[in-house]
């Protein structure tokens, strides 16, 4: 057994794009060839370095997520390291059997049945077909369609389809193991037991390389995540503070910090009072996107100057990006007496840990000179994003099918079907 | 389970190749349970739901023989190096449809396999060779229909019969080294596909099928062309060797089958190579 299970040094894929058509024709390679002593100067062929430079080492047995924007090159960096496609420059070490999950259902042929598919998907994803036949019963129990074994895969409904391509693949045994987002697909039932599988082959000392845009499952499986960005890998380190990172860089657009008065979301016929509002996370920074439990701070800018009435409140209405309201939150429920508004300035609300469920959410914030009467409001002034994270701290991680919160909860068994003594 | 207590026995290095990279064949063989594999898929695959079924793979010859039959061999009236016009057809007509589909198949097997190429690896070139391999079985169920005509026209075969494996490996290098040439070619210029069905038909004329090679080659030596020179189509001394071969007749066509035997070791040799220099990019551009 050797010390290092992947060694990649200075791992660089350049594609060409652009001017030339992707499919030749002999007649135009013909042509262009009979052209080229008339044509002047050479002729640019555009390329695009979709690797840079990586390099990276990984020990027998870690599990090491890699994330980035679309596009950062992390597909590209799994296809070389699967042997699909070489590297331009560079140079990497495998040691050990490699298997790749880059889809779910590679091989599959929807004209035959379920049976000769475990066969055919098994010998192309590198499998004996003697390893086959001894973990065909497992594969079958994992995708439970004993029933439909025998019937031609089109029949399938897609998460059947899904469940025996996973399984197939679920059942490789490689020493190094490269999966690429194909847990992003099927249901939220598939996607976790997808991920215990996954957690299963984590524990079991093989060597993965997981690709993809979960940050929960990033969080829970990985032991190191090396982040990249256009080719180049930016950050290595612990999941919890690449993730950080990530997220932190996935703003880009001030899209949570958002001009309110000329917001389409105003209700007709109030006056434009609400000037802008913004979501800042717990660093104080200007965020779109927390992760479950994370503090959020709502700031809301006003100019009530023009008002012959003195604001008494303000607050904000949670909702799902499903419209299930959630909950708010107003200065009334504060107990904040209308003399602390001052006219013109900004009210700042804090949830310091609101135990939401991942997914989209969306605020509408309100201003009103009495408790029952507004002066301003917009829906869906600002939307954020919440995304897993592992609030019970036992790695189990809500969805949003689970609910809009997470309850925190206590667990107790007690011995017997006699009442309790408290 | 593998982890930390198996041995591994691979090592990988990934490393940009040279445009010659060497041709592997070992990784062909470490691969043939995949290639078996492939083969079982292709031919599952083209026989389930079909009415005919198997019966399409005697069709193919045995329609072709009938029209040449009756408009070669009765109404123009060609000559069949002595035997029954109707046999003479249909013994070149199977290694043919052999070689047309196999040719067929194989000529688009890269980009149809364009899924596989894109997401999992293996040696690329047992990609065409399935669909070369898949043929042999089509040859095996129109088989039966010729050793029934023979027997119906009384023409047995003679010591020659022994040779008739060696003309079907010649036929298997024939269709593997066209049929990697023109995989190949085909991912990189998609016009290929459109050029495969002229270039059959074309390559019928071209090779003894219709007509005996004894028919061309007293011109030909007339003109100062040696008789082997029809050899260099590979085909030539597949047909005319399987004729000699199962239906006994004449004398052994040797300098033929030794032309096409070199011709087809060479298109087999180059196609591979060639196969394998541009093996490397099939994922990026298929």
């Amino acid at each position: 057994m050797s010390a290092l299970a992947i060694r990649a040094a200075g791992l660089s894929k350049r594609f060409r794009i652009g001017q030339r058509p992707r499919y030749k024709s002999l007649r135009e390679s013909l042509q262009n060839a009979l052209a080229a002593p008339f044509r002047r100067g050479g002729r640019a062929v555009e390329t695009i370095w979709a690797l840079r430079d990586v390099s990276f080492e990984v020990a027998p047995g870690e599990v090491i997520g890699v994330i980035g924007r679309n596009g950062a090159g992390k597909s590209t960096l799994l296809k070389v390291l699967a042997r699909i496609t070489e590297p331009t420059e560079g140079r990497v070490e495998l040691h050990g059997r490699v298997g790749s999950l880059l889809e779910v259902g590679t091989g599959f042929h929807l004209e035959l049945t379920g049976r000769e598919n475990i066969f055919l998907s098994g010998a192309i994803l590198g499998m004996k077909r003697a390893e086959i036949v001894r973990r065909f019963d497992e594969i079958v129990a994992f995708a439970e369609i004993d029933r439909f074994l025998d019937t031609p895969v089109k029949h399938y409904s897609t998460g059947m389809y899904l469940r025996l391509a996973f399984a197939v693949a679920a059942h490789l045994e490689p020493e190094i193991l490269l999966v690429d987002e194909v847990l992003a697909v099927g249901d939220v039932a598939f996607q976790k037991k997808c991920l215990g599988k996954m957690g299963e082959v984590a524990v079991g000392g093989r060597t993965v390389l997981l690709v993809s845009h979960n940050m929960g499952s990033i969080q829970s499986l990985c032991s190191k995540v090396l982040m990249i960005r256009n080719g180049r890998i930016v950050h290595c380190g612990r999941p919890a503070e690449v993730v950080a990172a990530y997220l932190r860089e996935s703003e880009g657009n001030n899209w949570a910090d958002v001009d309110l008065r000329t917001h389409l979301g105003r209700l007709p016929r109030m006056r434009p009072i609400l000037q802008r509002v913004r979501l800042l996370n717990a660093r104080g920074e200007v965020s779109r996107t927390y992760l479950s439990g994370e503090r959020i701070v709502v700031q809301i800018r006003y100019d009530a100057s023009a008002e012959r009435e003195p604001l008494a409140g303000a607050g904000f209405i949670l909702w799902t990006s499903a419209g299930v309201r959630v909950g708010g939150f107003n200065t009334y429920m504060a107990g904040m007496p209308p003399s602390r508004f001052p006219s013109k300035g900004m009210v700042e609300f804090t949830l310091s840990s609101p135990p939401l469920t991942p997914g989209g959410y969306s605020l509408s914030v309100s201003l009103g000179t009495h408790q029952a009467i507004l002066c301003d409001k917009v829906e869906s002034a600002i939307q954020f994003d919440v995304s897993p994270n592992d609030v019970f701290g036992t790695g189990y991680l809500l969805t949003a099918e689970d609910g809009a919160v997470a309850l925190a909860c206590q667990v107790r068994f007690h011995e017997g079907m006699a009442e309790a003594q408290s | 389970m593998a982890g930390a207590s198996a041995p591994s026995p691979d090592v990988w290095v990934l490393q940009p190749e040279g445009r010659f990279a060497g041709l592997r064949l070992g990784q062909v063989w470490a691969y043939r349970e995949l290639l078996y594999f492939l083969v079982w898929r292709d031919v599952k695959v083209r026989y389930k739901q079909t009415i005919l079924g198997a019966a399409w793979a005697i069709l193919q010859p045995l329609a072709a023989a009938i029209v040449f039959t009756i408009f070669f061999g009765r109404l123009a009236g060609i000559a069949s190096d002595g035997l029954p016009y109707p046999l003479f057809a249909y013994s070149g007509l199977l290694v043919w449809t052999f070689f047309a589909q196999g040719l067929a198949q194989s000529s688009a097997s890269v980009v149809g396999s364009a899924n596989l190429i894109t997401k999992v690896y293996f040696p690329r070139l047992v990609i065409p060779v399935a669909a070369v391999l898949s043929g042999l079985l089509d040859l095996a169920v129109a088989s039966p229909l010729l050793v029934l005509m023979m027997a119906h026209y009384r023409v047995w075969p003679g010591a020659a019969i022994v040779a008739a494996p060696f003309i079907l490996v010649l036929a298997l290098l024939s269709v593997t080294g066209v049929g990697l040439w023109l995989s190949a070619l085909n991912v990189e210029y998609r016009d290929v596909r459109f050029v495969v069905p002229f270039l059959v038909q074309l390559w019928l004329f071209v090779t003894p099928v219709i007509y005996p090679a004894s028919a061309v080659t007293p011109r030909l030596e007339r003109l100062g062309v040696p008789g082997w020179v029809l050899g260099l189509n590979p085909m030539a001394g597949v047909v005319e060797g399987f004729r000699w071969a199962t239906l006994g007749r004449g004398t052994a066509p040797t300098s033929l089958i030794a032309a096409s035997a070199a011709v087809a070791v060479v298109l087999c040799l180059t196609g591979a190579l060639y196969f394998r220099s541009v093996e490397r990019e099939f994922a990026d551009v298929v």
